[in-house]
């Protein structure tokens, strides 16, 4: 029996953090619901064995089902009959089976048939399944959409939409068009709402809508008629069911070939308001979207790992000039630069993950009762917090899938470049992560007011106070280089109070301070368990060497560098 | 339609299939205590057959009996979780040592104690013996119908049920009457994972042995929540002969175990068919010939 989970001690390791106490006594309303529920837990120990089970579960549906299939799925992929997808049948075996273990649904309220788990054993989930397969995950992972119903619809509709989600049915988001992809404020697509009927419907057309035949979709439409920025979209729930919207093709893509990427036609498609009408983009996309952004760091995360086994496996069994290939300088060095990398983006994925959960736990008790001042202002630190290292999370974790597929297919030699080797698929798979649900480009357009305001530095500034074991107290002096480093890029940056000029230096700044941070969470996981300092001290010299190398570039550059780099358009 | 009784039959058996170098003592025997105990995995798929039924006919209710020491109630717990009504655990000192011979005879008189039944489903053989034999003997002690080698329950009224069987030479179809008993193969469909709310709901079930008497916080426990009980009955619970039990019930003796290699393969006859090549490599895989 092959466990995705308990074969894999890291993630038992970051489901165990300190701060997991409060989350749960939050999400658990300090355990009230144990007689109220049959499944809820009675304490936090409890709750935490819950998780464990859970993932579990999820391990050995991954290691069993998904994995298997994997291949198959890719190969085959969903198809395109009248209107309407049919998964491969390896996706609808692997639905089927986290759908009969209850696996939908896992962070929504209890009272609609969730599992009411926090964000962070749900990220784990999606962690793990897709290093099982990242094209599948993204059908089973849409269930997140559904937070969206339940943080803004009417409580009408979350009774009716969230059982429908916690009994299995998919999810999509329709946010893209030909015409508004990273500019959404371009979206056409139009809702108007019919006197006669009195319902709005839908007319236009949506692309690139991953699951986009799913049951239920939330869409971004132009309710305002006129307008022409962001301010004239609202949000709508269109419930397959009612009809209206036919697929009219699917994508075929380089990589997460199971996952159906669909161009959608909406023709009087009746839908209902989600929310408040005007704040579409400005405030329900957004949070949708740090949602989605967050799953696509544990998707970025999950394929690291993978793409770390198969390298890892290959390099011991493959063996050239009469050793295994692993004894080679040039290979172990990939294989622990993988390893680091991985073990960075993960632990900033769980880092952002509680950031998240505690806000927008606080947010949902602030519904049911006053907050105390306490409460207040413990909710508007982690949401500063989460605004800030979710774009990070996402940008670097996707950016290091990216490289850890490459360093581990290059393992591979020739047989990387075949198909007969899974890498060759994680490869394909993990191209996606750095382009969809904002480029990293954009998460840097996000990032970037952390270092301008000073978040990050400020984050920073308390990870150093923190009390360490003292024999790691050097590596706390290579961060705090590297910090004074970070600091003076950034002055020079701020000083110069020009906005092309920040944002030509945007990557570069951005990549420091989630370097630092990184680093700071490896030292604190090193502090939990030894067994860290190998990954902490790959890490830093990685680290160290690019933030100097950054630092450098900051250093002696000029404005006048923009008119040397500007291409002419 | 009239809702089923369904009793599943289960075995928690030593994982034969991943055997390291260890796994047998010197003197021939199996060392269980370096092997994992699980659910036997044919009574998996047996359970499954179950679970199929009760969804189609809502009302119905599958109900596990195991017949084991005090630990075999983690088996019961793992139905429980995967959808199962109700365990019931069958201990006491009186059944070691059984044969098949002594296990059905338990069963059967077990079985009997329970307020009716429907149909009883189990799985071929259990992998730790691999004699197929109890699912027949407790049909035949029962004094009812059984079908063995069962791969799918194709229909089901309340007089007869239609079953295709998977045989060496190919696939037959049969009727048979209720009540009935039906052993399963590994070629039916996998067993359903745990359900996350079943588990969460299950997981602090125990049997009578399991818990301390002392225990005063899980005695109210399953005062509040009497789910949380699983059934346990010993020898004095069933109605029965003594001597037809245990060791001394069973006519079975060990003379001598040998590790031997297979010299003469069984055979099997198939055509050049896709499907039975197909067939032919699945089952080189669960039998970890190949893969």
């Amino acid at each position: 029996m092959i466990n995705f989970f308990t074969d894999n001690p890291d993630l038992a390791f970051h489901l165990s953090h300190p701060l997991m106490k409060r989350i749960v006594a939050l999400r658990e309303r300090n355990y009230s619901q144990y007689d109220l529920f049959d499944y809820a837990p009675a304490d936090f120990d409890d709750a935490m064995d819950n998780y464990s089970r859970v993932l579990e579960t999820i391990g050995e549906i991954c290691g069993e089902i998904i994995a298997p299939n994997a291949e198959e799925v890719d190969h085959d992929g969903p198809v395109l009959t009248n209107g309407r997808v049919a998964y491969a049948k390896g996706s609808t075996e692997n639905l089927d089976a986290l759908l009969k273990a209850g696996l939908m649904g896992i962070t929504l309220p209890r009272k609609y048939g969730g599992l009411n788990f926090p964000i962070v054993p749900y990220i784990m989930a999606a962690d793990i399944v897709s290093r099982a397969d990242a094209g599948f995950v993204n059908i089973w992972g849409l269930q997140d959409c559904a937070e969206t119903i339940n943080e803004f619809a009417f409580e009408e509709q979350r009774a009716i939409y969230l059982p429908r989600v916690c009994s299995g049915e998919t999810m999509a988001m329709a946010l893209t068009e030909p015409d508004a992809g990273s500019d959404l404020q371009a979206v056409m697509l139009l809702a108007h709402f019919d006197e006669q009927k009195k319902i709005w419907l839908l007319n236009g057309v949506k692309r690139f809508i991953t699951n986009g035949d799913g049951d239920i979709a939330l869409v971004l439409a132009r309710s305002e008629p006129g307008s022409t920025d962001g301010r004239g979209l609202s949000m709508f729930i269109y419930d397959k069911k009612k009809g209206g919207v036919t697929v009219r093709r699917i994508e075929n893509k380089m990589g997460i070939k199971g996952s159906p990427t669909c161009e959608l036609v909406f023709k009087d498609a009746p839908a209902e308001l989600c929310g408040q009408r005007r704040l579409g983009l400005i405030k329900y996309v957004m949070s949708l979207m740090n949602g989605a952004r967050l799953g696509i760091a544990a998707q970025s995360v999950g394929i690291s790992e993978a793409a770390y086994r198969e390298g890892l496996s290959y390099a011991r069994e493959r063996v050239q000039f009469g050793k295994a290939i692993i004894k080679f300088p040039a290979v172990y060095e990939m294989l622990s630069v993988i390893k680091a990398k991985l073990d960075a983006s993960r632990s900033l994925l769980y880092e952002t993950a509680r950031y998240v959960d505690i806000y927008k736990i606080l947010g949902f008790i602030g519904e049911e009762r006053q907050l105390t001042q306490e409460e207040k202002e413990e909710m508007r630190r982690y949401q500063k917090l989460a605004d800030i290292f979710t774009p990070l999370a996402k940008g670097i974790s996707s950016e290091f899938a990216n490289q850890n597929a490459y360093d581990s297919l290059q393992i591979h030699g020739g047989s990387g470049f075949m198909k007969d080797y899974a890498i060759e698929r994680i490869y394909r798979d993990a191209r996606i992560t750095s382009i969809y649900e904002g480029t990293t480009q954009l998460q840097v357009v996000a990032a970037i007011r952390g270092v301008t305001t000073g978040g990050y530095i400020a984050r920073i500034k308390e990870f150093e106070q923190a009390a360490i074991k003292p024999e790691t107290e050097s590596y706390r002096r290579i961060l705090i280089e590297m910090t004074g480093e970070f600091e003076i890029s950034a002055k020079k940056i701020v000083d110069a109070n020009n906005n092309e000029f920040t944002d030509f230096h945007a990557r570069r700044l951005v990549e420091m301070a989630a370097y630092i941070i990184m680093g700071y969470l490896l030292l604190f996981d090193t502090q939990r368990d030894h067994k860290y300092w190998k990954t902490l001290e790959v890490f830093l010299k990685l680290a160290r060497a690019t933030v100097s190398a950054h630092n450098t570039t900051i250093k002696y550059s000029t404005q006048n560098d923009m008119g040397k780099f500007k291409v002419e358009g | 339609m009239k809702p089923f009784k369904i009793i599943a039959l289960a075995k928690q058996v030593p994982d034969t299939r991943n055997v390291g170098k260890d796994a047998m003592k010197e003197d021939g025997t199996v060392n269980r205590s370096v092997l994992p105990a699980i659910f036997n995995p044919e009574d998996l798929h047996a359970l499954e057959q179950a679970l199929l039924i009760r969804d189609k006919f809502p009302g119905s209710t599958v109900t596990i009996l195991t017949m084991g020491p005090v630990r075999a109630s983690e088996i019961l717990r793992e139905g429980l979780f995967r959808g199962a009504d109700e365990g019931i655990l069958l201990t006491d000192r009186a059944f070691a040592g059984s044969d098949t011979l002594a296990t059905s005879y338990a069963l059967a008189c077990a079985i009997r104690k329970i307020n009716g039944f429907d149909i009883i489903i189990c799985g071929r053989q259990a992998i730790d013996g691999d004699t197929a034999q109890v699912g027949p003997q407790v049909a035949e002690k029962l004094n009812i119908s059984q079908i063995t080698y069962a791969e799918e329950i194709l229909a089901i009224d309340k007089k007869t049920i239609r079953v295709k069987r998977r045989l060496e030479r190919g696939i037959e179809t049969v009727e048979g009457p209720l009540p009935i008993l039906i052993t399963v193969t590994g070629t039916a469909p996998r067993c359903r994972p745990r359900n996350s709310r079943q588990m969460m709901k299950f997981k602090h079930s125990k049997s009578a042995s399991e818990r301390s008497e002392k225990d005063e916080e899980y005695l109210n426990l399953i005062n509040d929540r009497p789910y949380l009980n699983i059934t346990e009955w010993n020898v004095n619970d069933i109605e029965c002969d003594r001597s037809l039990l245990g060791l001394g019930g069973s006519p079975t003796k060990v003379k001598k175990v040998d590790s031997i290699s297979f010299q003469t393969k069984e055979t099997k006859t198939m055509n050049d068919k896709d499907e039975d090549i197909n067939s032919l490599m699945k089952e080189l895989i669960v039998n970890h010939t190949i893969g």
